[in-house]
């Protein structure tokens, strides 16, 4: 059996929708910033994956992964920033305690 | 007579009523008289004008003349409204009646309106007043007669409402204006009626439209009763007639122009001037006669009460005004105009007497604080028993030859309003005698005691006096016409003038009271009434109260008005109109429409109560919408291909 685009875009799809389940459903917003994490890298190996196998010469989906680590890295950074912002203001990370947007 | 005087004849009072309302008001003072020598002037040349066109018009074939229309409104192809006048016999003859009597009145309001803070006032409505009611009987459409038809109501609320510091005053101006209104929305209702099924507002078009049959049955009859509506509002009759004892209210000689001989007689001009499309219609000219009969001795049993010289003539206006109806719905437009002609003069006299009397005894109109005034005031005592045997057709004067006609030609064709016709006449000769007798015989019952709080004395009161000659002499001119005028019809001239009839030898006719049995009667009917008012209040056989005691109820209502103003303004205007008609549109603006704009609100208000529950706050939850939507729009777009 040899490894074709299919199986690449499946478990991009996979690691998608696990990283899209812990950020909608996990309590911890740590837990939440790194499902985020999950979607990106998925994201990552489909880009990857589609530049392999269907435009071989060109290296757009390489360069655009690179772009999305880098931009990653830094979303990551801000968000434990916020994360560290909102506990010292209410004492909790609990996404579902941070509800200031209610009605 | 060229037409170019015709359309001065309704210019010059409006020029007048320009001059004094603009110039002269704002800067002289109210002690200067400028304000009533234009008036007069203005009005003087009118009458000199007006008999110049009577003159013309007896000349004229057709007594017809005919003038230019001006174009009005024009819209291409579809209306044009032409404004024009109209001069006929019918014109010519209220021209002079509306000259002549507004003249002596102006003169007569020289004395009695001096030293009124509202002096310009006064003759600047009474200007625009004039003008107003010229042009309504010049006016040869039947639009541009509404238009006028409302001017002389709206002067008429000005005039009544004269001394508008007075709320007896303010809230007659308002019935006036009200109650008039209501005749005047028949009349707006016929036109717009008659426009829609003929095409035109011409009054000679609608003439001959209703001679030739085009215009009849139903179509005529409604129009015709409609336009008899609003006769009815102008000329106070049963039962719209509650407004002109209270327009007494108003300056004694704005009483005299307006509400005895000119704007009160619009509304029977009105049915005269519209008569083709009466006479082409039995239900409505049944219908005129039989309010007319009926208002006469309505309006004249309330008369018989009456304490108020002001009021028992206005009562007796409105009588004669029915009077005047009736003889238009059973003989015509001669018969009914003719005693519009002579009434013009001997009620406007004797209004204007009536106002020389309360001027001289302290500003009141209270007869029976009067009396004996035949001593100290000769020249108004005698003019008044001129207008009141003229009033009450008394051989020879005016007033016998038109309610002579009147009565044989509703014998002729409705013998049961002859009847009411005959006892009115017995009424009419009563009241107006009792009148003279309680306020010129006897002892002098001493006048207003607050002569100077009144605003008919302006010389304070120093017991009672004859009035300065600029009253008498417009009393003495409105006697001998109040005499003469009715001349005009004894050899049937008037008649012939006005179109049909036939002329007859004066002395033949004039004597014809001793060799025709119903002219006799008729005199011997006043005559008892005038004997019965002698018995009752100068010679003392019988006693007034013994008699008021006997017919107690009939006293008492008819003192009361037959309950008339209670009824409108207790159950009509409190009841019907502002609870249940008032309260039901009320109702509908508080739940329907209002109900409906608020109910919007509060729909928005409600689903965003509810929808708001979703807003949880919860980013998560959000995020799951989205991606549940994201996953219906790939689903949607990966089923539709």
């Amino acid at each position: 059996m040899s490894i074709g685009l299919e199986h690449y875009i499946i478990l991009s799809a996979v690691l998608f929708a696990i990283g899209l389940y812990g950020a909608l459903s996990k309590r911890n917003a740590i837990v939440i910033l790194m499902s985020i994490e999950i979607m990106l890298n998925a994201v990552n190996i489909a880009m990857v994956a589609f530049s392999r196998y269907i435009v071989p010469a060109l290296l757009t989906g390489h360069i655009f992964a690179i772009f999305i680590i880098v931009v990653a890295a830094a979303e990551a950074t801000v968000g434990l920033a916020i994360i560290i912002g909102i506990y010292r203001n209410r004492e909790t990370i609990d996404a579902s305690q941070i509800n200031l947007m209610k009605w | 007579m060229p037409y170019q005087f015709v359309w001065l004849i309704f210019l010059l009072p409006l020029f007048s009523f320009i001059i004094i309302a603009f110039f002269i008001r704002p800067f002289v003072s109210s002690e200067s008289k400028v304000a009533g020598y234009i008036t007069i002037a203005a009005i003087g040349s009118c009458m000199v004008l007006s008999f110049w066109a009577l003159a013309s018009v007896m000349a004229a074939p057709d007594h017809k003349i005919l003038i230019p229309d001006i174009e009005w409104v024009v819209i291409e192809d579809a209306i044009t409204i032409s404004l024009g006048l109209m001069l006929d016999s019918l014109t010519a003859v209220m021209l002079l009646v509306v000259t002549i009597v507004s003249l002596m009145v102006q003169i007569y309001s020289q004395a009695y309106m001096k030293g009124d803070p509202g002096y310009h006032r006064y003759y600047a409505a009474m200007s625009l007043f004039t003008m107003s009611m010229l042009g309504l009987v010049l006016a040869n459409s039947l639009l541009l007669m509404f238009v006028f038809w409302e001017m002389v109501g709206l002067c008429s609320y000005l005039l009544i409402g004269f001394w508008f510091h007075r709320p007896s005053a303010a809230d007659a101006a308002k019935k006036a204006f009200i109650v008039t209104r209501l005749g005047d929305f028949g009349f707006l209702i016929a036109i717009l009626s008659l426009y829609y099924n003929t095409g035109t507002f011409d009054i000679q078009e609608l003439h001959s439209l209703a001679i030739s049959g085009a215009l009849a049955g139903t179509t005529l009859t409604w129009a015709a009763i409609g336009i008899f509506a609003g006769a009815a509002g102008k000329s106070a009759q049963f039962p719209l007639h509650v407004w002109l004892p209270d327009a007494m209210e108003g300056p004694t000689p704005v009483s005299a122009l307006i509400h005895a001989a000119t704007m009160v007689a619009a509304g029977v001009f009105l049915v005269a001037r519209t008569f083709p499309l009466f006479e082409h219609s039995t239900e409505a000219l049944t219908t005129v006669a039989v309010i007319g009969a009926f208002t006469a001795i309505f309006a004249a049993s309330m008369g018989l009460v009456m304490d108020d010289i002001k009021r028992v003539l206005a009562y007796s206006t409105i009588s004669q005004l029915g009077y005047m109806m009736l003889g238009l719905g059973t003989g015509g437009v001669a018969v009914g105009i003719f005693h519009l002609f002579n009434h013009a003069f001997f009620k406007a006299l004797l209004f204007l007497g009536a106002g020389s009397v309360s001027h001289a005894s302290g500003g009141t109109f209270d007869m029976r604080l009067m009396g004996g005034l035949r001593k100290v005031m000769p020249w108004t005592y005698i003019t008044f028993v001129i207008g009141s045997l003229s009033l009450a057709g008394v051989w020879p004067l005016s007033g016998f030859w038109s309610k002579d006609e009147i009565l044989a030609t509703t014998l002729e064709s409705q013998p049961i309003l002859f009847w009411l016709a005959l006892i009115t006449v017995f009424m009419t000769a009563f009241y107006m005698f009792r009148a003279v007798f309680i306020t010129f015989h006897g002892e002098y019952r001493g006048g207003a005691q607050d002569a100077h709080g009144g605003h008919d004395s302006h010389d304070g009161h120093s017991g009672p006096h004859e009035s300065p000659p600029v009253m008498v002499v417009p009393l003495v001119i409105l006697a001998f016409l109040g005499i003469v005028s009715g001349w005009w019809n004894v050899t049937g001239g008037f008649d012939v003038f006005m179109g049909h009839g036939e002329t007859y030898g004066f002395f033949e006719r004039f004597f014809s009271v001793l060799t025709h049995s119903l002219p006799l009667i008729s005199l011997l009917v006043a005559l008892a009434g005038i004997f019965l008012a002698y018995a009752m209040y100068q010679a003392k056989w019988l006693s007034p109260e013994r008699i008021g005691d006997m017919f107690k109820p009939l006293y008492i209502l008819f003192s009361r008005k037959y309950w008339l103003d209670e009824l409108y303004e207790n159950i009509i205007v409190k009841i019907v109109t502002l609870k249940v008609l008032f309260g039901g549109l009320e109702k509908i603006d508080t739940y329907a429409v209002d109900g409906t704009v608020n109910g919007i609100a509060n729909g928005a208000i409600a689903s965003g109560r509810a929808i708001r529950h979703a807003q949880t706050g919860q980013l998560q939850l959000y995020g799951l919408f989205i991606g549940i939507g994201i996953l219906a729009i790939i689903i949607v777009v990966y089923l539709a291909g």
